[in-house]
């Protein structure tokens, strides 16, 4: 297949060692960056809605508002595709042990925002963006799942992009299952054509099977290992260097080859 | 604004839902006016309401070479597709073009969730997993039911879910449509598939949307859904593969940016997915002959879809809610409703709006209260989910130029 080509405008990425992308670039210049406070501080949304919104949508909503503010964009008009392997786990814990216990006790809020969707509709709302949202999954690759929605959103109707990718730390019993113990979450600005605001061009292409599994310097190693959205932290270090190539999964059977490169 | 754009072919599609299973069960279901819903009989300790069940999962095992995506959801999905034909086309699909060219995009809004409640209801001594439960961590996982999928059809190619609440089995041709397009792949399965479990259930009924009584969509007297469980797919292909089955004229997609459960008032998102798809189909509102509606019987939902569908189309346009027969299937009600839009098309057959023997006053002429019998080119499908996400899908008959 001929490569599928976007271009990166921003870039956002929160993790409880890292505050943004900056902060990841610091790291990888071998720099010690101060870690970010414990809950994410998701800016973008409204005091009250902060204070009820679970750390799902905070996680989601901080590295979505950095990324669309390095880009310039106005988040009003940018369609958005949120993927997550898992959702907010918190919630999904306290739902299942609160059915087991005592199901007619459940909470209505912490219900609907257990919706995968959740942060998309903070998000939206917050932002009042009446363009596409949508929330995705694909398990450990749900990062290149997303990736390649989010590129085939921009090439299809030739316009920009929000991508987010995020998962906060599980807690109780499903964690033991989710191997998710700790929050990562990124965000990119996909546009289809080079402008004032490139970062860096991405190449997109399919390939059958699971991809090389890309080495990644420690503690990314690690952290790849804690939270299956990391495994963006591939991309997001060739990001940082300004070019590269690195595989990354997209389905069971299926990887993405990407290729970074400066805009000209 | 969006282009107009190629239309795709449906060259198979099915539906499995409290109806009854498969097309011709689903047809018979309308036809007879037969509403699927039953008194509450789901959970260890069910809520007094009605609920859409599939009737004979308990006795459908998967087989032996997927014993370990067991779980209710999945069973749901591998009896749908045993419907209709549906796995063989699939088959003939991937032989035709590779099992790396044809996508697998499901819309779910709660997965195997079942399964998940079930492992805490059983946690060992230790407040953990019990042995059986940790050993199929991918049931614990909202991908769980495309990965089953495409496991279950052998296909390597792009493998999505998409969990957008009720909209998910509607925004799945989206997907495919772009996917397509963009030589991406050939073919696409979509769908969707959600099964009754505690967390809809108890949830919903949290936020006091439940009816205790049988839903009835549009009704003056409606007091809220009735929650049901379905599992639907369709085969996307480009047109020339298949000039005579019916197609995809178009899909519109849209947020309200209002509130995560409660529909903007004047329904701002739903009639932006509603324009984005008559301008993708290129279609003007006077020539479409039929709408299956989101209609779930919530005092809101159903008050702002009938003010869109007054404001915006002549009376001449049929529509009605299904959800009197199915219940509200959730991220199966967009696949679902989809099929019966494909029906309409090709029985010349609108279903009527079963429940709302009391018609609100804000419904218009569109509404079909009862079955009728007329040439159906052109059907739309409306599906809202939470979080204000909103989609229609546009279909016609093989041939039609807008």
């Amino acid at each position: 297949m001929t490569p599928l080509q976007v271009c990166v405008e921003g870039i956002g990425l929160w993790s409880p060692q890292l505050a943004d992308f900056a902060a990841l670039r610091a790291l990888l210049d071998g720099a010690m960056p101060a870690p970010p406070p414990a809950r994410p501080t998701a800016a973008t949304l409204p005091p009250n809605e902060r204070r009820r919104a679970p750390e799902s949508v905070l996680l989601a909503v901080e590295v979505a508002g950095q990324a669309v503010a390095m880009s310039g964009r106005d988040a009003a008009t940018l369609a958005c595709v949120f993927a997550s392997s898992h959702g907010d786990q918190a919630i999904t814990d306290y739902m299942c042990a609160t059915l087991a216990q005592a199901p007619t006790e459940l909470s209505p809020i912490r219900f609907h925002n257990s919706v995968h969707n959740a942060p998309a509709g903070y998000w939206t709302i917050a932002t009042g963006c009446h363009a596409p949202s949508t929330a995705v999954a694909a398990q450990r690759a749900s990062f290149g799942a997303g990736l390649l929605e989010a590129v085939s959103q921009v090439l299809a109707a030739q316009h920009p992009v929000l991508l987010v990718c995020s998962d906060s730390g599980g807690s109780g019993p499903l964690a033991e299952v989710t191997g998710c113990g700790q929050s990562f979450g990124c965000a990119l600005v996909l546009a289809p054509q080079a402008g004032p605001a490139s970062l860096a061009r991405l190449s997109l292409s399919t390939l059958r099977g699971h991809g090389a599994a890309a080495a990644l310097p420690a503690p990314l190693d690690a952290w790849r290992n804690a939270n299956a959205s990391a495994s963006a932290l591939v991309l997001l270090q060739l990001l940082a260097r300004g070019h590269g190539r690195c595989e990354l999964p997209a389905a069971a059977a299926l990887a993405l080859q990407l290729d970074v490169q400066a805009t000209a | 604004m969006p282009q107009q754009m190629t239309p795709l072919a449906i060259t198979a599609y099915t539906a499995t839902s409290a109806i009854g299973h498969g097309l011709a069960a689903q047809l018979d279901g309308l036809r007879q006016a037969r509403s699927g819903l039953r008194p509450n009989d789901f959970s260890s300790a069910p809520l007094a309401c009605w609920i859409g069940r599939v009737a004979g999962l308990e006795d459908a095992p998967l087989p032996a070479a997927h014993a370990a995506w067991e779980c209710r959801n999945n069973r749901l999905a591998w009896l749908g597709l045993q419907q209709d034909g549906f796995l063989e086309r699939v088959r003939a699909a991937r032989e035709r073009y590779g099992a790396d060219r044809v996508a697998l995009l499901l819309g779910t809004s709660t997965a195997s969730i079942g399964a998940t409640e079930a492992a805490y209801r059983r946690l060992d001594a230790d407040g953990g997993f019990a042995e059986a439960d940790l050993r199929m961590p991918a049931l614990h996982a909202p991908h769980s039911l495309a990965a089953f999928v495409a496991d279950a059809l052998a296909l390597c190619g792009p493998c999505l879910t998409v969990s957008t609440a009720c909209s998910s089995g509607a925004k799945v041709f989206a997907n495919a449509e772009r996917m397509i397009r963009l030589g991406l792949v050939d073919a696409a399965v979509v769908g969707g598939v959600d099964t009754l479990c505690d967390s809809v259930l108890f949830g919903f009924n949290a936020l006091e949307l439940v009816s205790r009584a049988p839903c009835r969509p549009f009704d003056a007297a409606r007091d809220g859904i009735s929650i049901g469980e379905a599992a639907g797919f369709a085969l996307l292909e480009r047109i020339e593969s298949a000039p005579a089955a019916p197609r995809l004229l178009g899909y519109g997609e849209a947020s309200d940016a209002h509130h995560m459960s409660t529909p903007h008032p004047q329904g701002l998102g739903a009639e932006l997915a509603l324009r984005d798809a008559l301008t993708r189909a290129g279609l003007d509102p006077a020539q479409v002959d039929y709408i299956n509606l989101h209609g779930t019987a919530s005092l809101k939902n159903d008050e702002v879809e009938a003010a869109l569908l007054a404001r915006i189309f002549p009376a001449r346009t049929r529509a009605s809610s299904t959800k009197g027969y199915s219940g509200h299937t959730l991220g199966a009600a967009g696949i679902i409703e989809a099929a019966i839009a494909l029906q309409a098309i090709e029985h010349d057959f609108i279903p009527g709006n079963l429940g709302g023997d009391t018609p609100d006053p804000g419904c218009g002429p569109q509404f079909a209260w009862a079955n009728e019998q007329q040439r159906v080119e052109v059907a739309l499908s409306n599906s809202f989910g939470f979080g204000g996400n909103n989609a229609c899908l546009a279909f016609a008959r093989a041939g039609f130029a807008a």
